[in-house]
């Protein structure tokens, strides 16, 4: 790597640089958009790998920040695995069911960066009223 | 462009490296390419993460996941459970002592609840190893701030706004010290970071620079710009070979970036920076020595003045300054004096790092706010005292410091109310002592230790502290008498006022101390013969209480001096012309039926 000549260039080492830590400062924000994929057995059998890639690629690539995506275990709601939870500040969290890859993507897109909920895919608004 | 899903950070400190946790990194990395996701997971050697008692610690992101304890042969299951499943490995979070309940995250764990980490902050967070994570966590930003938007004075009246003091132990306004080194005009200056952590216990120099090695480098280079220096020396004991190794690698990579070297940023200001070792010599801590040391004259003291602001090494004037109030520099440029202030008390803003040592549970490096109480470090922190036993005192300042008891536990930490109370900050070592410790005994280790550690140049120190050690000794064993306790406040008294530098003018205190808190202690040793506590082998003997002894033969039969005699169902006895006070059976004993007194 060449020396530095400006501040310029150490801001530009930053911006690259911070793809790195994103993931841990992120995780340590409070007002973070959490993104939890179902993933025990029934979740990975029906393809949750392939859609926490998606979402995870589809975030990079809209270039969001303040997104966290982590994993979870099973939720009991089988039938409509693979499964994706999404927390944000101010709004409830919302379960969304039979998330497939383009499904996944349509999630960051819509629900997380224009703040639209995807109508036809929520199985549950909140764990509150799942009884 | 790294696109990993999930960081594995593994504390990679002295403290868990000592517990396997570079094997654990290994193991990690095997699983991880044996389940292929070698493009999802990273693997993070980071600092210290302070809660060395339950190390290794392996922290997950983003899951903020926070497991201790981890052995190698965990690895496995972590990957398969955790990091393909999701699952959490519930055996590994930590369980809060109260309520039993399996904490996840750091944060919620009380150990650093009230923890605000400054001079720590991205011990545990960053690779030490890589720059790139030091300037994505704003490294650098505030040496690019000082050279391309601030003059000297400027940067000087930044430090002294943020009344930031020297903690290595003198308490000295950094900023007032930098000013002083820039008022002297000479064509060569040096700065000089200290980093001669002596004081038994203490770890959070070597910590901050196995954790976060830029941030002092950086530092040292606006020191550097601040006073008018173009080289800095960083003095480390040669038994810190971590610290020194990720030094080298990191003076290395500032080099190739050019954030050390030539023409910085264009400004024209040159900085380099060079490493010396110091033997591990306790009194080159102490500036004038440490200047000598880096000379490389004999690590010996100097009287002041001059003062290093005037004439320190090669004869020109030199700025040391501490390790941890180096770590302090580069946020208070970047976040402003005036939020540094807020932090802390009035008179000493911002946090101190301690090492919390000795009989507490939650053994480790915590940073707190300054004006925090002793309590609140020992027991909401450190968890309080092992295996439930009675709190006695707490030594902070190490063998130059003094010892606090429970009266004093509810003072507020800063410079000014531990000189109050006949102790003082230090270097912030805290080594809490329970119902078990002999105060008498204490002290005497600590004057041994100075004993030791004297250079020799001065009389007092040297021929005063063998001699203190002498009456200490005397004591221990049976003969002293009440003479011997006016003598030691008098040589006490004596060796302060009129040794050379902070080694001798400093080394009485834990006796001093002890004598004025547990006056009752010493007195027992002399006029009863008897020791307290049970730790000085002449003053106490081991005994069997007839009426709780079953005659089960536990303690005759460990025993190595084979000096307790009894039939089996029948009442043991201990004959003490031959009793070496082991302790042996006094462990063994399943009745408490045997008395130590």
């Amino acid at each position: 790597m060449a020396k530095l000549k400006t501040v310029e260039e150490l801001k530009k080492i930053r911006q690259a640089a911070l793809n790195q830590l994103d993931l841990r400062s992120t995780a340590e924000s409070e007002d973070k958009v959490l993104v939890r994929v179902g993933m025990a057995t029934c979740g990975i059998a029906n393809g949750a790998r392939t859609t926490m890639k998606a979402i995870l690629d589809e975030i990079a690539k809209q270039g969001l920040a303040n997104v966290s995506v982590t994993q979870t275990g099973c939720i009991g709601y089988c039938a409509q695995e693979p499964v994706v939870e999404v927390v944000s500040k101010g709004m409830p969290s919302v379960l969304y069911g039979k998330v497939d890859e383009n499904r996944g993507r349509e999630i960051v897109i819509e629900h997380i960066k224009n703040g639209r909920l995807l109508q036809n895919a929520i199985i549950n608004k909140s764990f509150e009223n799942m009884e | 462009m790294s696109n990993f899903r999930m960081h594995l950070l593994v504390c990679g400190g002295t403290g868990c490296t000592a517990s396997d946790s570079l094997e654990l990194v290994k193991m990690l990395k095997e699983s991880i390419k044996k389940h292929e996701i070698t493009n999802e997971v990273e693997v993070v050697v980071t600092g210290c993460f302070g809660f060395c008692e339950k190390g290794p610690i392996l922290k997950v992101y983003p899951d903020n996941v926070f497991y201790i304890t981890v052995k190698p042969e965990d690895a496995e299951e972590i990957i398969t459970e955790h990091v393909i499943k999701g699952r959490k490995v519930e055996r590994l979070l930590y369980v809060e002592p109260n309520t039993k309940k399996r904490l996840e995250g750091q944060k919620s764990i009380p150990f650093y609840k009230k923890q605000i980490r400054i001079a720590l902050r991205n011990c545990g967070f960053i690779n030490p190893e890589d720059i790139n994570e030091y300037i994505a966590a704003d490294g650098y930003q505030a040496l690019a701030k000082c050279l391309t938007e601030m003059s000297p004075d400027e940067v000087i009246d930044t430090v002294v706004q943020s009344g930031l003091r020297g903690r290595g132990g003198g308490g000295y306004p950094t900023g007032l010290k930098w000013k002083y080194t820039r008022q002297n005009q000479s064509d060569e200056k040096y700065i000089i970071c200290n980093a001669d952590e002596g004081d038994p216990g203490a770890f959070m120099d070597r910590s901050i620079l196995e954790g976060d090695p830029h941030s002092v480098l950086e530092a040292m280079a606006i020191a550097g710009y601040a006073i008018g220096a173009q080289y800095g020396y960083i003095y480390i004991r040669a038994e810190y070979p971590l610290a020194i190794s990720r030094l080298e690698i990191a003076i290395k990579q500032a080099r190739k970036l050019g954030l050390l070297g030539e023409d910085i940023f264009s400004t024209g200001f040159n900085f380099n920076i060079g490493l010396r070792y110091g033997a591990g010599a306790f009194v080159c801590g102490e500036e004038t020595a440490l200047i000598h040391s880096v000379e490389g004259k004999r690590g010996e003291p100097s009287s002041k003045p001059p003062f290093p602001a005037q004439r320190g090494v090669w004869d020109k004037p030199s700025c040391v300054n501490n390790v941890e109030t180096f770590a302090n520099i580069p946020p208070i440029f970047l976040k402003g004096p005036a939020w540094f202030k807020k932090i802390g008390t009035e008179k000493s803003p911002g946090t101190k790092v301690f090492a919390l040592a000795g009989k507490v549970n939650n053994v480790g490096l915590v940073e707190v706010p300054m004006g925090i109480t002793l309590r609140e470090v020992i027991f909401d922190i450190g968890g309080g005292i092992k295996n439930n036993k009675r709190f006695k005192a707490v030594q902070t300042g190490g063998p130059s410091g003094g010892c606090i008891t429970s009266e004093n536990l509810d003072i507020p930490i800063d410079y000014e109310s531990l000189s109050s109370i006949g102790s003082m900050m230090g270097s912030g070592g805290m080594i809490v002592m329970d119902e078990d410790n002999c105060m008498v005994d204490i002290a005497k280790f600590y004057i041994e230790f100075t004993k030791d550690e004297s250079c020799g140049k001065c009389t007092p120190c040297r021929i005063g502290n063998t001699r203190m050690l002498e009456i200490l000794e005397k004591i221990t064993k049976g003969n002293g008498t009440e003479q011997d306790l006016k003598d030691l406040v008098e040589l006490g008294d004596v060796i302060k006022d009129t040794s050379l530098c902070g080694l001798g003018q400093t080394s009485p205190n834990p006796v001093l101390s002890t004598l004025h808190y547990f006056q009752d202690e010493y007195l027992a040793h002399v006029r009863d013969k008897h020791c307290p506590a049970g730790v000085c082998q002449a003053l106490f003997s081991f005994r069997i209480l007839p009426e709780k002894c079953v005659g089960c033969t536990a303690c005759a039969r460990i025993c190595p001096a084979h000096c307790i005699e009894g039939e089996r169902k029948k009442v043991h006895v201990i004959d003490q012309s031959r009793c070496i006070k082991c302790g042996a059976c006094y462990n063994t004993c399943k009745f408490n039926a045997i008395e130590k007194g």
